[in-house]
Formats: C-alpha cells, sequence, structure tokens
C-alpha cells in the first residue's frame, strides 16, 4: 500500500488501514535501534528541517536522531534564536528555510493549526511535531506501536485517558487514533478539562464517555494513558496542585482497579509525585521508556515514506488529493 | 435629471411594491409615477433602463470599518466607499476604531472632509463613547453631534462598565443619539478566538461561548431601561442575545439590533485554521444561525450590517491565534441576503427593510421613495449570476470567507444624492 499523504499534520484524517501500514513500517526501524551500528544511508543528500517555535527536548531531539539514524542533513531552527522574536513573520520564516531547499519541515508551534497553515503556503511536506491543543500525530503512533507490541492488537481495548484533555494534544491524537479501532475510550480528569464537546472528536457510535472519578475511570482498562499536568495550565482555571494530587494522582492503589496487566503510558515530561507515583512510574506496568524508543522507530519511518528516494516521484500526485 | 424607468419599486416605508418610474432632479427625489407617465417631464433627462431589475431607496449599512485615518494599507475611505458603492450601499457608518480615534469633533470632521472630497457613498460617521475607546472618561459627544456623527459606540470593545454605559446613556439620550454596543463579557471572551463548542475543541482553538455576548446584551438592556436611552446592539450573533432583545421590544424598551451577512450564512463548523473565517464576535452554532435567520424574518432583527472590517494580507496571512478579527463585507451583503429569499426565508420586502428603513429607524431617520427625499436609490437584480472574486474587489483587503462564491443576484446600480455611483 503507497503512503499517499503529502503531509502528516494530524491523526484525525489518517485512516485505520494508514495507520497499520505506519506501524508496520517502523518495525525494520525499531529493530535498528537495538544494532551496534545504528545509522544508515537510506536519507543521504536529504535535508529534514526541524523549525521548533515552542521550546521541545525529547520531540526535537527524538525527530533529530530519528533524521540522523537515517543519513540525512539537517537544518535546525529554534525558538530561543528564530527571527521571529525580531518580529519576522511564521510565513516569512519558513519561506526562509524553504528557501535552502530542505526536503520536508517538521515544525512545532504554539498556535493550533500553524502546520496546516504552513502546509497551504509552502511546497514542501510538513510533518506536525506538536502543534497548540490540537494534534501531535507522532506521540499517537509511537503509543500506538507500544500499545500493539504489547497487545498484540488495537482493536477493542479499555483505554482510560487521564489529565488536562481539554488542553493536551496528545489526547486528541490519541483519541482520534484509537478511536479508529474500535477502542473504548474513558476520559477522566477535573470536570472543566473535561467539556462535554470532547465526545463529538470521534465519529457517532464509538464507545466514549467522560468520567470524573478515577476509581470508575480505571475500572477495567487495558491501557491507562497519563497526561502531563502542564502547571501553567492549574491557574487557568485556578486548581490547586495538592487537589489534584488527591483526586487524580495514578498511584499503585488505583491502579490495582485496572486490568491486572494494564500498560501505563505517558508522553513525558513526566512529573513524579504529581499526576503520576514514583511506584507506578517505574513498575513493570509502565511503558515509559519504550515509548521513547518507539518514538525514534515511528519517526524514522515517517521521514523514510515522506522523504525517501521512491516517495518523492509520487509527492505531486499526492498533495493535490490531499 | 435622472429617470429610472421601467423598474419594479419596493418601498418597505409605504409598503410599495409596484411598476414605477422615479424621477431624480439634482440630488432630491423631484416625482415618481407609474410606468411612462414621467415621460413629458423628463423630457431631456438621463435615463436609467430598470427592467427587470427592483429599484428601492438608498442601502444603509450601519457598520463598516473605513480604516482612515490611521490605517490606509487595509482601507481608505476612497477604497471603501468605492466597494460599498459596489455592494449597493448609499451611506455606510463608519465605526470610530480608528487612529486616532474618532473621539472629538476634529477628527470627525476630518473623516467628513475626506469623504467630501473622495466618497463614493455618504459618510455617516459614528464617534466614540468614550475617550479613545478606553472606556474611562466620556468622549466629546456633544461637539461629536455638532461635526456629524449619527451614533456613538466604543465598537471593537463593549463599553468598559455599567457604570460607563449609564452616563454614556444619560448623556446620549438627552442629545437623541443612539447608542451602539459590541456586545462582550471581557472575562469570558479572555484570549479567545473562536466560538465554545465542537469545532473548537476539535480544532484546539480557545473558544468563547454564546453567553460572551448574551451577559453584555442583559446588562445593557437593562442599564437601557434605567436611562431610557436607545440601545442597538451590534453584530448580534446569539439565540440567546436575540432573545432577550425580543423580550425588551415586547417590554417597549427602545432596543434594536443588527445581524451581519457572515453570522446568517456561516457557522462555527466553517472554521477550519483560514482567517479569513476568523472575526469577532465569532461564528456561532448552527442553531444561533438558524434563530438569527428566524429574527430577521418575524422583525426582532433590525438591519442588515456588514461590519466590513478589512485587514491587508500581511496582517491575515498569520497563525489563526495572531490573526486580528474581522471580515469585508459590503460587496457581498445583497447577494448573501438574497441566499435567504431564494430559499424562502425572507420575503423580498423584508429583505429590502432591513437595509432601508430598517437601519434608518435605528439612527432615528427615514429613508422612503417619496417627493423631495434625498436622491439615494439602489437598484439590483434576484437573477443576475456573478461570483465574486476577492481579487476584484474594490477594497484595499481581500479578507473575505466568500471569495469564489457564486450568487444569484446582484446590485446593479448605486445612486447617491441623484448620480450614479455605481453601475455594473
Amino acid at each position: 500500500m503507497p503512503f499517499r499523504f503529502g503531509h502528516m499534520l494530524g491523526i484525525e484524517p489518517l485512516s485505520a488501514e494508514e495507520i497499520l501500514f505506519l506501524l508496520d513500517q517502523s518495525k525494520p526501524f525499531q529493530e535498528i535501534q537495538h544494532h551496534p551500528l545504528k545509522k544508515l544511508a537510506t536519507l543521504r543528500g536529504k535535508t529534514v528541517a526541524l523549525a521548533f517555535f515552542e521550546p521541545s527536548t525529547r520531540t526535537r531531539i527524538s525527530f533529530a536522531t530519528a533524521a540522523a539514524r537515517l543519513g540525512a542533513d539537517q537544518m535546525n531552527l529554534q525558538a530561543e534564536s528564530s527571527s521571529l522574536k525580531k518580529g519576522e513573520s511564521l510565513l516569512d520564516t519558513v519561506r526562509t528555510l524553504d528557501a535552502m531547499k530542505p526536503d520536508c519541515i517538521v515544525m512545532r508551534h504554539s498556535s493550533s493549526g500553524a502546520p496546516d497553515f504552513v502546509a497551504r503556503n509552502l511546497p514542501l511536506p510538513v510533518i506536525n511535531a506538536g502543534d497548540g491543543t490540537h494534534e501531535h500525530p507522532t506521540q499517537a503512533l509511537l503509543d500506538a506501536l507500544t500499545i500493539r507490541d504489547r497487545r498484540g492488537t488495537l482493536h477493542g481495548l479499555n483505554v482510560t485517558i487521564l489529565g488536562d484533555i481539554l488542553h493536551s494534544r496528545v489526547a486528541r491524537s490519541n483519541i482520534h487514533l484509537l478511536s479508529k479501532f474500535g477502542c473504548r475510550i474513558t476520559l477522566c480528569g477535573p470536570a472543566m478539562w473535561l467539556p462535554r464537546e470532547l465526545e463529538c472528536l470521534v465519529p457517532a457510535g464509538t464507545a466514549i464517555r467522560r468520567v470524573t472519578r478515577i476509581d470508575e475511570a480505571l475500572e477495567d482498562a487495558d491501557v491507562v494513558l497519563t497526561l502531563r499536568v502542564q502547571q501553567e495550565r492549574l491557574h487557568e482555571p485556578a486548581l490547586a496542585i495538592d487537589e489534584y494530587i488527591l483526586q487524580f494522582q495514578l498511584t499503585p492503589a488505583r491502579l490495582r482497579r485496572a486490568k491486572p496487566d494494564a500498560l501505563v503510558l505517558h508522553p513525558g515530561p513526566m512529573i513524579r509525585g504529581l499526576e503520576i507515583d514514583p511506584v507506578v512510574a517505574d513498575g513493570p506496568q509502565s511503558c515509559v521508556l519504550e515509548q521513547v524508543t518507539n518514538g525514534l522507530a515511528v519517526r524514522m519511518a515517517l521521514l523514510f515514506l515522506m522523504i525517501g528516494a521512491d516517495s518523492s516521484s509520487e509527492r505531486d500526485s499526492s498533495h493535490a488529493a490531499d | 435629471m435622472l429617470l429610472i424607468s421601467n423598474g419594479r419599486v419596493l418601498d418597505p416605508a409605504s409598503g410599495t411594491d409596484a411598476p414605477l418610474d422615479i424621477l431624480l432632479d439634482g440630488d432630491r427625489i423631484a416625482a415618481f409615477a407609474p410606468h411612462g407617465q414621467l415621460a413629458a417631464r423628463a423630457r431631456g433627462s438621463e435615463v436609467f433602463d430598470a427592467k427587470n431589475l427592483i429599484v428601492a431607496p438608498g442601502f444603509i449599512d450601519l457598520h463598516c470599518h473605513l480604516r482612515e485615518p490611521g490605517s490606509e494599507s487595509s482601507e481608505t475611505i476612497e477604497t471603501g466607499t468605492r466597494a460599498a458603492a459596489r455592494g449597493g450601499f448609499t451611506a455606510v457608518c463608519p465605526m470610530p476604531n480608528t487612529r486616532p480615534v474618532n473621539d472629538n469633533a476634529s477628527v470627525t470632521r476630518s473623516i467628513l472632509e475626506r469623504a467630501a472630497e473622495i466618497a463614493s457613498v455618504r459618510v455617516w460617521p459614528i464617534g466614540a463613547a468614550s475617550i479613545g475607546s478606553k472606556g474611562e472618561a466620556l468622549a466629546e459627544i456633544a461637539a461629536m453631534k455638532q461635526a456629524g456623527i449619527v451614533a456613538v459606540s466604543d465598537d471593537g470593545r463593549p463599553i468598559a462598565t455599567a457604570k460607563l454605559l449609564r452616563q454614556v446613556m444619560e448623556y446620549c439620550r438627552a442629545l437623541d443619539l443612539p447608542v451602539i454596543d459590541h456586545c462582550e463579557d471581557s472575562s469570558l471572551f479572555a484570549g479567545a478566538v473562536m466560538r465554545e463548542g465542537k469545532q473548537s475543541v476539535r480544532l484546539g482553538l480557545r473558544g468563547m461561548p454564546a453567553a460572551t455576548e448574551s451577559l453584555a446584551v442583559a446588562r445593557d438592556v437593562q442599564v437601557g431601561e434605567l436611562t431610557s436611552c436607545r440601545l442597538h446592539i451590534a453584530h448580534l450573533s446569539a439565540r440567546s442575545s436575540l432573545e432577550l432583545v425580543r423580550a425588551a421590544k415586547a417590554n417597549g424598551l427602545r432596543v434594536t439590533c443588527e445581524v451581519t451577512p457572515h453570522h446568517f450564512t456561516l457557522i462555527d463548523e466553517d472554521v477550519q485554521y483560514d482567517t479569513r473565517y476568523k472575526m469577532n464576535p465569532p461564528l456561532a452554532s448552527r442553531e444561533d444561525r438558524d434563530a438569527l435567520i428566524a429574527g430577521l424574518a418575524d422583525g426582532t432583527v433590525d438591519a442588515i450590517a456588514t461590519d466590513h472590517a478589512p485587514h491587508e494580507a500581511a496582517l491575515k496571512d498569520v497563525e489563526f491565534d495572531r490573526a486580528p478579527f474581522g471580515v469585508t463585507g459590503f460587496e457581498t451583503a445583497i447577494g448573501l441576503g438574497l441566499e435567504l429569499v431564494h430559499a424562502g426565508k425572507l420575503s423580498l420586502m423584508r429583505l429590502v427593510e432591513l437595509f432601508t428603513s430598517g437601519p434608518a429607524r435605528v439612527l432615528g431617520m427615514q429613508r422612503r421613495i417619496a417627493e423631495n427625499e434625498p436622491g439615494d436609490l439602489t437598484i439590483f437584480s434576484t437573477e443576475h449570476k456573478w461570483t465574486f472574486r476577492a481579487e476584484e474587489s474594490a477594497s484595499k483587503s481581500r479578507n473575505s470567507p466568500f471569495d469564489g462564491r457564486e450568487f444569484r443576484g446582484a446590485p446593479m446600480a448605486t445612486i447617491v444624492a441623484g448620480r450614479i455611483a455605481y453601475r455594473r
């Protein structure tokens, strides 16, 4: 099956088949991470532009490492050094990058829809590395890869997502992805972070519910996805950290409500003692470090599919269809 | 002299719907009579053949932004009024949020002097309610009234506090000026860029609920009752606001409201990170949109106003979060209004009323076809097929969500003070 997307802006428009194709393509790249020599020459001569308009450590390093292991060169733009600080518009900044002739642009931005805006204005494949509170597609893909490896399937799982769902791009991308595989999704967190409209993100008929009591939310879960509590969000609306910990911290006792072999995922950065008890974070059910390694594999697969040798010939036609 | 011959005259003020000829002499209407009867009197005059066209009193736009002085790279009085003429408007009311703000008589006079030199249509400025529209001290409203303002507003933002609103309304009641308020509860509004709902949650854009508007409408209606001043709600977008206006009218309060073409046409689900769909108030829900159409039909809504808000490309070609609010509106207003007529949701007479005697009444004026009335007429087709192309607009800006839309019905000629200001 050919990869027919000119861009990777979000999970929402992808089909289940396309997602499985991407996960299958990630398999060989997972194996490479365990070789003594990890570098390939697949993308030699290609250039990946990394444009991070919002501070990011792990996602930026993951994409940079993925590009390096495929043999691609990199152009790096970081918020601290960017000309945006000098008043240049996003459009002018990315046009300048484009003029240096990269083969794709990986971008992170604090405004929802910024990658969509760039994709409409540049003749270049755009990979969304997280936009505002909209989507973070590669995070959902690496989560799916991790879940499928451990569970053997993505179909029909009970998945509980804990935290500030409203402001989480990780939650949105995961909700879109898991709903395509018939998962039963439970969203849990403080009520103001769980608007009713979240249920409308997914196609009618998807089993999705909002629960404000964590014990109820964890009941019978196959997968528990804990989100980072963004401390800057606690002020808006004001919610005391201790209140959050009291009601929503993932503790060993609470986790016992879930299935005995339930997986615990966290997109990082993780704050021990806030959203997650250290015992759970380091316990046998935690997949946190596996997720990081799988992130490399997914991002290598995506870069390979989007700018690898045989994908460029298809790109022009796929752009039109997108 | 100019004879408008052979048209179907619609005049909501008198309920006239008849094949009449209208003779304009100088800047006034000299006579009107059944087709053919003015031939002798009109001998030698220029003749406009309005066969198969509607001839209506001149359309008034209560709400627009001409951007001059201060933001001439987005629009000027010259380009904005040319676009207004192409849209069939004979008079437009520019809001005071220029740079400097129109909060004193010298700014008002400079706008009117520039308009007298260059404008294609009449310009009736709206003055600021507070100095700099900052919501602190009253602007020089009486002096601006002498200079020519027709209403006051701090549009772009609400009149800041109930206390200030009360002062403005007491003062304007004595001056017999309507107070136009941009209704918005700032604390609910904070940081929002679209209407709160499933689309804002899907896109991850910060939303504001309908109550952001209707809470402020409730405040304004009560302060209006306290002061007996005429209150006009600008660009009303929510069903909950409309119901407050409906109840206030039923209670005999002096409250009027306007609705924009984009709010009765588009909904929040149309927003897809395209900044041409970003305006304030934002596009509302489908239920709100349907309620607005019902309000247009049943008389709760007094006027259609464009809120023509041009922004140059450099300002709009940015992230959705960062783009300024506002869309252009003059040239697409009649076409969008006629969509409601063609869909059977609004009568043609009612549509004309919403562009003529409706807005005139808000300003305490009349708009009708009668001898010695101003020679302002809007002549339009209900059938002419055309496509709006933003790049061909007379406006300096291109920020219209209706670029490329096909219309059935168009303005064919705009007559201002007895002269043809625009002819298709």
